[in-house]
């Protein structure tokens, strides 16, 4: 497959946007809002022009040519669909409409105009619409922040599905670890103009290079002194508690645990988790099958009938188990 | 109480005030003499130099003017000093405006041509004290088209002359003819700049303002007759721009009442 090449610097307000990067499949790009990432589908759709580098495309150098030269399927943020025209008109702007309505499922559509659409539907248009292109690269820009939670996952499936059979090479951001994992094949953090970590969503929760890439994907992150102790490293954590990890590490570092490897109970049980934190219940949220526990400084995945066994409700007190190997350490 | 009467006492003696020279035109001129009055070779001449000339500086203003508020829509150094030298000639006195008109393309003008007291002279006198309505109006449109849906057409293929024609210009639309017919009605009206610039001679450079005026001198009832025509044209411009303004899709830049 062919590949999207970018190595570029685009000073931006507050700092320089500095990135080295190849999309052969679906890349995310995640982070706050304000890392640089809109700007950084604006510097490959040629929006925006880098101070330095190059975007080139399959061996092709694509820097230095207006949008119009590039072949790009960009879907912005807000959908940007040309309110006088139809949805047909629209799509057909951009080159033969062919079977895209209905491949895309708003054949039904075709006469209205944007301003009857539902948040789903004008997706599905400008998706339509970046494809009538006939692109090299698909960009997306916060491909379901627009949308409701209730129609948010159903889209995120159909998205994921459509992406896998276009088979293009995909550069989308978002700001939403989770979004980013279910669509890419590999998810890059940027924060502050600079790409943190690239890797795949199971490797960057399993090996986050830093403590901001862990608590963005989703862990805990407790703040604490290492030293080595014996084989294991001890961590003296700032409320007082001791933890261990198989990790190695030394002065200040962060914590990395996630919700899934933290167990809860009542009363203090003997069992191989060498780690036990106990905490006033401070949240006890239901996601699906799941409860999210808040218990003291850390946040615990248990399973609905457990949370219910054990009688889970704020204002308690629990003790939140881990394993010493379940525990990364990242420098601070 | 007190209040309520105050109030509409005042708005009582304001709308009298605006309405009763409206009124007294047409206590004067009955249906019958108008239309009678239509006839007459000072009408019929003035009102066909009043239109050719019009419709020729507001053809003009169109095509020239809309490129310019194109560039002014965006935004640069020294756009804010383009756009008061734009808008200059909206609140200089109409005489000035004569007299600058004649120092520049008068026969000992900076340009030294003899476009004085000719019928061209009606249409750049007419065109300069009516363009800054539409520009300023076209500006605004301009400015209010979403700069995403044009970086979205370029992204689609189109480059920027297609981006214009298919996207910009239609969503400004709206704008754009709303401020045209602003401009169309007061180049219709323009007196001062023209009798200084291009003179009144009938059938030459005497529009249908300068009639009235040199009317009233000889023949009140003819100067009244076209008095009432300009006010039904002036009216039926109105109308059609306040219609304009209440079917745009894009935000207005005058603040004109659109309560029905």
């Amino acid at each position: 497959m062919a590949r999207l090449l970018l190595d570029f610097t685009l000073p931006l307000r507050a700092f320089d946007l500095e990135l080295s990067l190849g999309v052969e499949r679906t890349v995310a790009l995640v982070g706050p809002s304000g890392a640089g990432k809109t700007s950084v589908l604006r510097v490959v759709a040629g929006l925006a022009q880098p101070s330095r580098g190059r975007v080139a495309f399959d061996g092709e150098d694509w820097t230095g040519r207006p949008p119009e030269q590039r072949r790009v399927g960009f879907v912005f943020q807000d959908y940007a669909l040309f309110p006088h025209l139809s949805v047909r008109a629209n799509v057909a702007y951009a080159g033969q409409v062919g079977d895209l309505l209905e491949r895309l499922n708003i054949a039904s559509l075709a006469d209205a105009r944007p301003g009857e659409l539902s948040g789903g539907e004008r997706q599905r248009v400008a998706l339509a619409r970046a494809l009538a292109r006939k692109p090299d690269v698909l960009l997306l820009d916060e491909p379901l922040a627009a949308l409701d939670a209730h129609t948010k996952s159903q889209v995120r499936g159909e998205l994921s599905e459509l992406l896998r059979g276009i088979g293009l090479p995909t550069l989308l951001v978002t700001h939403d670890y989770e979004d980013a994992a279910s669509l890419a094949d590999e998810v890059g953090v940027l924060v502050d103009g600079r790409l943190r970590q690239l890797a795949s969503p199971a490797d960057l929760v399993a090996q986050p290079a830093d403590a901001f890439v862990a608590s963005f994907t989703g862990a805990n992150l407790l703040h604490g002194i290492a030293h080595a102790s014996q084989s294991l490293t001890e961590v003296q954590l700032e409320g007082g508690e001791r933890v261990f990890s198989t990790d190695r590490g030394e002065g200040a570092v962060g914590v990395v645990v996630y919700p899934w490897e933290i167990s809860v109970a009542r009363a203090r049980e003997d069992d191989s988790a060498l780690n036990a934190l106990r905490g006033e219940i401070g949240s006890v949220v239901e996601i699906g099958n799941r409860v999210r526990v808040r218990i003291g400084p850390v946040t615990a995945e248990v399973t609905s009938s457990s949370a219910a066994r054990l009688e889970l409700a704020r204002g308690g007190v629990a003790y939140a188990t881990f394993k010493a190997t379940g525990t990364r350490l990242v420098p601070l | 109480m007190i209040r309520r009467a105050l109030v509409a006492f005042g708005a009582l003696v304001a709308l009298g005030f605006l309405a009763l020279p409206m009124i007294a035109i047409f206590a004067r001129v009955s249906p019958a003499k108008l239309v009678a009055q239509l006839s007459n070779p000072v009408v019929t001449n003035a009102l066909v130099v009043s239109l050719k000339t019009t419709v020729i500086a507001q053809v003009l203003i169109l095509v020239f003017g809309t490129p310019a508020a194109y560039a002014l829509a965006r935004h640069f150094r020294g756009r804010g000093l383009l756009v008061t030298l734009v808008e200059l000639p909206l609140v200089l006195p109409p005489a000035v405006a004569g007299i600058g008109l004649i120092a520049a393309f008068g026969r000992f003008g900076l340009l030294h041509t003899s476009i004085a007291f000719t019928q061209t002279a009606v249409v750049l006198a007419v065109a300069f004290v009516s363009s800054p309505l539409y520009v300023r109006a076209a500006i605004a449109a301009f400015e209010t088209v979403d700069k995403n849906l044009v970086a979205a057409s370029r992204t689609l293929g189109a480059g920027p002359v297609k981006t214009f024609f298919r996207i910009e210009l239609p969503l400004a639309r709206s704008g754009l003819a709303a401020g045209e017919a602003l401009a169309f009605a007061r180049g219709l009206g323009e007196f001062g700049a023209t009798i200084m610039f291009a003179g009144s001679l009938p059938k030459v450079t005497q529009t249908l303002p300068l009639a009235v005026y040199s009317a009233f001198d000889v023949n009140f009832d003819v100067a009244l007759a076209i008095g009432a025509l300009l006010v039904v044209i002036s009216a039926a411009l109105l109308i059609i721009l306040k219609w304009l303004a209440s079917s745009s899709t894009s935000r207005f830049p005058f603040a004109l009442s659109t309560s029905s």
